[in-house]
């Protein structure tokens, strides 16, 4: 790696410095755009303590669900966790602690740790067990909670395609927390499906650029479907 | 007789407005998308960053990069775009969305919606139901009107947890059209062949009945 060049060799490399007890922050919707190579990477690496901020926590089978195997995960910070039996046992325990959190809060939280807000005011949670023991001020008559931003250890992100410095662009509702989980994290790692030279990719269409990334690596997607629901022809 | 689900759908679908952005809910809401009525054409906001959310696609269309919030595999219609989660609820904080449609467990009479968490249940969590009823003004609930025991589901307070804090204003059950006023709820139209005696039995909350509550016509 050299000057701007993001790209690094291996998974390995691409998560080298995760240690217990950090916090991970992930993009991705249900199994939708999540980098899923990055989290079979944490599985093999064995890290434990996690606290993991992300829309969802997978399924059984797939995506940041397989960290919960061997219990990597302490704490998850995310909006909605149906789906995944694992999840639900380790909730029930008491083994994992979630912390529920509304999802355009939870985007919002993710942009502004990205951006250097440390806070702000919003009327999604008011009077809810969300706003609970948090600052209420009214504006134009109208009542907000306080949210604090979130910042990760490491952000882990999926892209559709990237030059080799960094600059993402994403494909369709693969987009969703992506980018702002990319801005949210101290090391930055991201994986492409493709990852083209430098000057390949027109300015203009780049969805985020590359300051935001640290690593980036080109991997294979399995690409699972939660829900396959079509019409017939 | 109670309306069923089509006609829950059908009739929500009748309150939508040639121009207008709408995100619909999983279930019931989304069914509204298949009445659409004629002549009206609307862009469904999908809250994970789709607008101008198509129908599901055919078997050889199915993209696992393009859902819907409910993570189910969609197609976008002429003129979509998309974008981040950030940016969907700054739209739908900012007021931007002409018409939410989302389900409920309890409505009551001060505006107040529980939809999310059952103590004592499985807890799944709220996803984006807080946002959309924090950033909406056009707001319309569906649900059923009692429990399968007669329970109300309309009420004076709310005994679930808060999902949102008197932002409802129109709730349209299996029986009933009605909306919420100055702390009461104020019956607009019931469903063909229900009577309002019935309806009046299983509303717990305060309710308003005008002189006149006409049937709703199915268009």
């Amino acid at each position: 790696m050299s000057g701007f060049d993001k790209v690094v060799g291996s998974y390995e490399e691409a998560m080298a410095g995760l240690e217990d007890n950090m916090t991970v922050i992930a993009g991705g919707f249900g199994l939708c755009g999540i980098p899923e190579n990055l989290i079979r990477e944490i599985r093999r690496k064995g890290t434990r303590g996690l606290t993991v901020v992300s829309n969802n926590c997978g399924t059984d089978k797939y995506g940041l669900g397989i960290l919960l195997v061997d219990k990597q995960i302490r704490k998850m910070v995310a909006s909605y966790v149906g789906e995944n039996a694992l999840f639900e046992a380790q909730m029930m325990s008491g083994e994992l602690e979630v912390e529920l959190t509304p999802q355009g809060t939870l985007a919002e939280k993710m942009r502004a740790g990205g951006a250097g807000i440390p806070a702000f005011y919003t009327a999604t949670g008011y009077g809810t067990p969300v706003g609970e023991g948090k600052e209420v001020r009214e504006f134009n008559g109208r009542h907000y909670i306080l949210e604090e931003a979130i910042q990760g250890d490491f952000s882990i992100a999926k892209a559709w395609k990237a030059d080799r410095y960094g600059n993402l662009v994403f494909r369709k509702t693969a987009r969703n927390f992506n980018p702002m989980a990319v801005t949210a994290g101290r090391i930055a790692v991201v994986e492409v499906e493709e990852i083209v030279e430098v000057g390949e990719l027109d300015p203009d269409e780049i969805h985020l650029p590359g300051i935001y990334v640290n690593r980036l690596i080109q991997g294979t997607f399995e690409k699972n479907i939660e829900q396959r629901t079509v019409r017939s022809a | 007789m109670a309306l069923t689900r089509e006609q829950l759908a059908q009739r929500v679908a009748q309150e939508f407005q040639d121009g207008y952005y709408i995100n619909l809910g999983i279930g019931i809401p989304t069914l509204a998308a298949n009445y659409i009525p004629e002549g009206v054409e609307v862009m469904l906001q999908s809250e994970n960053g789709l607008l101008g959310m198509g129908p599901f696609p055919r078997e050889d269309e199915v993209d696992p990069d393009l859902i819907n919030a409910g993570k189910q595999t969609v197609t976008m219609a002429r003129g979509a775009s998309i974008f981040s989660s950030a940016d969907s609820f700054a739209m739908i904080r900012g007021g931007h969305v002409d018409l939410t449609v989302l389900g409920a467990f309890e409505v009551d009479c001060q505006g107040n919606i529980a939809s999310y968490m059952i103590p004592g249940k499985l807890i799944k969590g709220m996803g984006g139901a807080m946002d959309l009823v924090a950033g909406a003004d056009n707001i319309i609930v569906t649900m059923t009107h009692a429990s399968k025991h007669g329970e109300s589901k309309l009420l004076n307070e709310c005994t679930l947890p808060l999902t949102g804090k008197g932002c409802i204003k129109r709730v349209l059950t299996d029986l009933a059209l009605l909306d919420i006023e100055d702390g009461c709820f104020i019956l607009r139209e019931r469903a063909p062949g229900v009577s309002v005696e019935e309806i009046v039995k299983l509303t717990a909350g305060k309710l308003v009945v005008p002189e006149q509550v006409p049937e709703m016509v199915f268009r």
